[in-house]
């Protein structure tokens, strides 16, 4: 099984290579559009801001093609933030449009509503492949300032200020705000499920 | 519901961990990513690693190091300890970690805090700070309490919140080592002040003194080294008690 990372200007890429390699999966860190278009399994990291990364995206053409693959695709993070349609992070920021649907900053209701929303916290209404198997409340690792309100493409539900989609799901496009890299064993089962679908 | 963290500290000198540890099954006792790999599977939420070398040779071992723990852990990680300059904070994080903490070099140069926070995100940035209660008030030192600062805690951590700092690291030195609890009333004024998380350090000796952080402290999250490392206090034991308190822990 090929198994690419796309490749681009976003912090800390690595963790998901060092992921997988955990769970023996020799996957290729790559902007290669053919090399991306072959592959079985894409993943799309993401730490960073929206409106740098669409231009990156843009410019070097790789909005179309993420948005044109057909083989399961993983967004995490910011990646999952940019396949939304439109993002309030740096003003307001066209995205992908992969999930019709839009990208709010967080807006604390009392003073313990700290923001970012970091650390571990549960996944709840869990409705995709990703979490097959799953049969409690899990805890993942989340570290996000904007949040993608909970929307007909929601696969699964975490509540921090309110309840918000803590995964996506549409057709072949997968996408979880939290961090699976760095959720421990919880997450490397949601990357095997993943690279098992 | 938002877990409140336990971290466990590992001061590393070249490469190596430094505090003795009573850590039984380890192949190598001293190996860094080997007792990391311990705390992670028995529950740590997240890890700190300090590198205390002093030399130049020593922090390229640290770097080494950082990218064997990013390879070999599935849990976040923050490294600290000798990051004066941009390039030290990405080449740490190119190397793996997710956040790096900076003292005195912010101290030095506040405005660290905001190339850091512009550069990298607000996230990968944990200000570390060492503070006394003294006459005049809790005030910030370094180099061990040796130095003192022209800055108070509560500004200086205020001030590093606007500069864009993600978290405070706060370690009261009258409480470090003395394992008689954390510094509940300064945290909690340092919480109320703050809306970023903060990062208690500095007096467990028990399980009670964890309960007494997050509930009196208002900490987010509370780091220990020795009671760990000497086994004192096991993670699953400590956080099936703060459950039964009903402190948000993740359990495994």
């Amino acid at each position: 099984m090929k198994v690419a990372i796309i490749k681009y200007n976003a912090g800390n890429i690595y963790s998901v290579d060092y992921a997988l390699k955990r769970l023996g999966v020799e996957a290729v860190v790559t902007a290669d559009k053919d090399e991306l278009r072959a592959a079985d399994k894409v993943i799309f990291p993401g730490v960073g801001e929206a409106e740098t990364t669409m231009k990156f995206l843009r410019a070097s053409g790789m909005d179309a093609l993420i948005k044109e693959l057909r083989q399961p695709l993983l967004g995490i993070c910011l990646g999952m933030q940019v396949m939304c349609r439109h993002s309030e992070e740096g003003g307001d920021v066209d995205c992908l449009g992969i999930f019709d649907t839009e990208v709010k900053r967080f807006v604390p209701q009392k003073h313990e509503d700290k923001v970012p929303h970091m650390g571990w916290n549960t996944l709840t209404e869990t409705n995709s492949g990703l979490f097959k198997g799953f049969t409690k409340e899990e805890f993942v690792y989340f570290v996000h300032s904007f949040y993608v309100p909970v929307n007909e493409y929601t696969a699964a539900v975490t509540d921090y200020i309110q309840p918000f989609s803590a995964a996506l799901h549409k057709d072949n496009y997968y996408a979880t705000q939290f961090h699976p890299e760095k959720s421990g064993g919880v997450g490397e089962r949601i990357l095997r499920n993943f690279l098992e679908l | 519901m938002l877990a409140k963290r336990i971290i466990p500290c590992l001061d590393i000198k070249d490469g190596q961990t430094v505090k003795g540890t009573n850590f039984v099954n380890l192949r190598q006792a001293g190996d860094p990513v080997e007792l990391a790999r311990a705390y992670s599977e028995q529950g740590a939420d997240e890890l700190v690693f300090l590198d205390i070398t002093a030399s130049f040779e020593g922090r390229k071992t640290f770097a080494e190091l950082v990218k064997r723990i990013a390879a070999n852990i599935s849990i976040p990680f923050t490294v600290g300890g000798g990051i004066n300059e941009l390039s030290d904070v990405d080449r740490l994080l190119n190397a793996g970690a997710d956040k790096i903490s900076i003292n005195s070099s912010a101290i030095r140069r506040p405005e660290l805090i905001d190339e850091i926070a512009k550069n990298f995100g607000s996230q990968v940035c944990v200000l570390a700070v060492d503070a006394k209660q003294t006459e005049k008030g809790w005030w910030c030192y370094l180099n061990g309490g040796r130095v003192e600062t022209d800055k108070e805690l509560f500004t200086w951590t205020k001030e590093a919140q606007e500069r864009g700092a993600g978290e405070i690291l706060f370690t009261s030195m009258n409480h470090d080592g003395v394992k008689t609890g954390y510094a509940n009333e300064a945290l909690a004024e340092m919480s109320d002040n703050l809306s970023i998380p903060v990062i208690a350090s500095g007096g467990a000796g028990a399980k009670e003194h964890f309960r007494d952080v997050f509930l009196q402290g208002k900490a987010d999250a509370a780091l220990a080294a020795s009671v760990f490392h000497f086994g004192e206090i096991k993670i699953p034991d400590l956080k099936s008690y703060l459950c039964a308190q009903g402190i948000p822990m993740r359990v495994m």
